[in-house]
């Protein structure tokens, strides 16, 4: 029956399995420095990208520029979603609110956040208003939509449920629409902080001014510092991972009454 | 005071509109159920019973006739009545007490009282050492203990249980049955079960009301008097029982499930709650 627990007999325990592809990628990586297998000033050698880390670290120059964009990220991020479950909760609740602003919203919508950004430098300018405008939008339009479909998908065992227990309107909102949307609230709050960071960094270079972790890497493309660029990329990929993984443990924490199965009724 | 929870209902029909024309449901169904009665209703699928029950809930309206309460025609849900679904529908992301407690939200009780009245209402069914836990770490027979204390909490004149042990396994449902009973006795309040479980019919009530299908109505009520507890393999359980059944057997046709599945309560329709501004 061992086909039914292959992770039985494994070679690599099953926590270190995640890590097997980016030290083999590593070694290849290193492996191709020392041999000058290319000669390409693009290939850096790993110890040139460390000591660049070192630098980075030691000189403040990473922190401040984290600091620069994570502190935009979470002003777009709050801002996003504060408007985004204002405006998904008034579209679920109310049907006035969808005739109007519905289909305006959904137009909206298809449009390529990318293509706000010239609209946008020119009413905010180059600076910190129109990044944070743009990534606030980045974050609103999956917390809206995600709101709004939650609100619209509460079971209908559950409001039965409330009818007959004369729930009043703040009942009916407070005790069963938003804790029955709020899986589906807190997945599109999870993606706005995805996209948030991701917007970010888009608005670093598409708006290239002031400091930030996109900055640096821009600067180092500009100055061909590819140990910068290389250094600038993995810790991008860290505080996505690191925002993302934080994310995953409140939800999973908010959500502990669901179980590990799907709720029923 | 002492016959309050008079439930009347008086040529009561309800149709559905459907493509052509309209599907009607109930058909001059008359019946009264005195204070403190304990009433089966039984059927096969198709034959309204459920739709009964959720007209005098108050979760469907437009009929025609009379469901009256007390002399007062029905209107909308109330916490006079109260109801246990087939499906639980506990609050998932509430706790068993806190799942009872819905059901005192909106009553003229201090704080303390609301705690006590849950507390005993927790031990009326016999769910002490389960306050704190969520719906889905309890089994489906538990789960709609929680759902009878929560119905009952707000001490409501009539109970309406709507096949409520249907999707429960035989030992879990016979056990039921009894804790219902002896529920029913300490509370002293009238309950309607519908269901189509000839047995259950008869083990918990003071009377059984038989329907046929297309469209619903009564066929025939028989009386249950037969002391309790009751014996299911008692002669004059099983003589009750024969009584019942016979009553379907007449013709086969009302035995048959309905030629198509009528969704009486369309779940879309139910998601159309929203507010109008």
């Amino acid at each position: 029956m061992s086909f039914l627990h292959p992770e039985d007999k494994h070679p690599v325990p099953k926590v270190l399995r995640g890590w097997v592809l980016p030290l083999l990628l590593l070694a290849l990586w290193w492996l191709a420095a020392h041999f000058h297998w290319s000669s390409s000033p693009l290939l850096v050698p790993v110890d040139k990208v460390w000591d660049t880390a070192v630098e980075q670290v030691r000189s403040g120059e990473l922190w401040s520029a984290l600091e620069a964009s994570l502190r935009r990220d979470l002003i777009g991020f709050a801002i996003g979603v504060s408007g985004g479950l204002a405006f998904g909760i008034a579209f679920g609740l109310s049907r006035l609110f969808e005739r109007m602003i519905g289909p305006t919203f959904h137009t909206l919508k298809q449009i390529s956040l990318f293509a706000w950004i010239p609209l946008l430098s020119v009413w905010f300018g180059l600076g910190d208003a129109a990044k944070v405008a743009f990534l606030s939008l980045a974050a609103f339009f999956p917390v809206v939509l995600n709101t709004f479909e939650g609100i619209r998908s509460v079971p209908p065992e559950l409001i039965e449920a409330a009818r007959v227990l004369k729930f009043n309107r703040r009942q009916w909102l407070f005790k069963l629409i938003l804790p029955a949307a709020s899986p589906s609230i807190l997945a599109g709050i999870h993606l706005a902080l995805i996209y948030a960071w991701l917007a970010t960094l888009g608005a670093e270079y598409l708006l290239v001014s002031g400091k930030g972790i996109g900055n640096t890497m821009i600067d180092g493309r500009e100055l061909f510092l590819m140990d910068l660029v290389i250094f600038g990329v993995i810790v991008v990929g860290f505080v996505g991972f690191a925002l993302n993984w934080l994310a995953a443990r409140l939800e999973r924490r908010l959500l502990a009454w669901r179980g590990r199965s799907v709720a029923q009724f | 005071m002492s016959q309050a929870g008079t439930l009347d209902i008086q040529h009561l029909s309800k149709s559905y509109p459907v493509k052509n024309g309209d599907l009607s449901v109930l058909e001059d169904v008359t019946l009264t159920i005195t204070p403190g009665e304990f009433v089966s209703i039984v059927g096969s699928s198709g034959c309204g019973k459920s739709t009964l029950l959720r007209l005098i809930v108050g979760l469907e309206e437009d009929y025609q006739g009379q469901v009256l309460l007390d002399g007062e025609r029905i209107v909308g849900t109330s916490l006079r009545r109260g109801i246990v679904f087939q499906e639980h529908r506990l609050f998932p992301w509430l706790t068993v007490e806190n799942n009872i407690q819905l059901g005192l939200l909106n009553a003229d009780l201090t704080p303390g009282q609301k705690r006590l009245a849950v507390r005993e209402h927790i031990a009326l069914v016999g769910l002490q050492g389960f306050e704190k836990s969520y719906p889905h770490q309890l089994s489906g027979g538990m789960a709609q203990r929680v759902a009878i204390a929560r119905a009952l909490v707000s001490k409501p004149e009539i109970l309406l249980l709507d096949e409520p042990f249907g999707a429960l396994d035989a030992l879990t449902r016979a056990y039921l049955q009894q804790e219902l009973h002896r529920i029913w006795q300490a509370e002293g309040i009238t309950m309607i079960l519908v269901t189509h479980d000839v047995e259950e019919a008869i083990y918990l009530g003071d009377k059984v009301v038989v329907m046929e299908p297309r469209p619903g109505r009564i066929r025939r009520i028989v009386p249950v008097d037969l002391a309790h507890p009751r014996e299911r393999a008692a002669t004059a359980f099983a003589e009750v029982k024969q009584t019942v059944l016979k009553e379907f057997s007449g013709d086969s046709a009302s035995l048959a499930e309905p030629p198509l599945r009528v969704e009486v309560a369309d779940p879309e329709q139910i998601r159309q709650w929203r507010f109008a501004i």
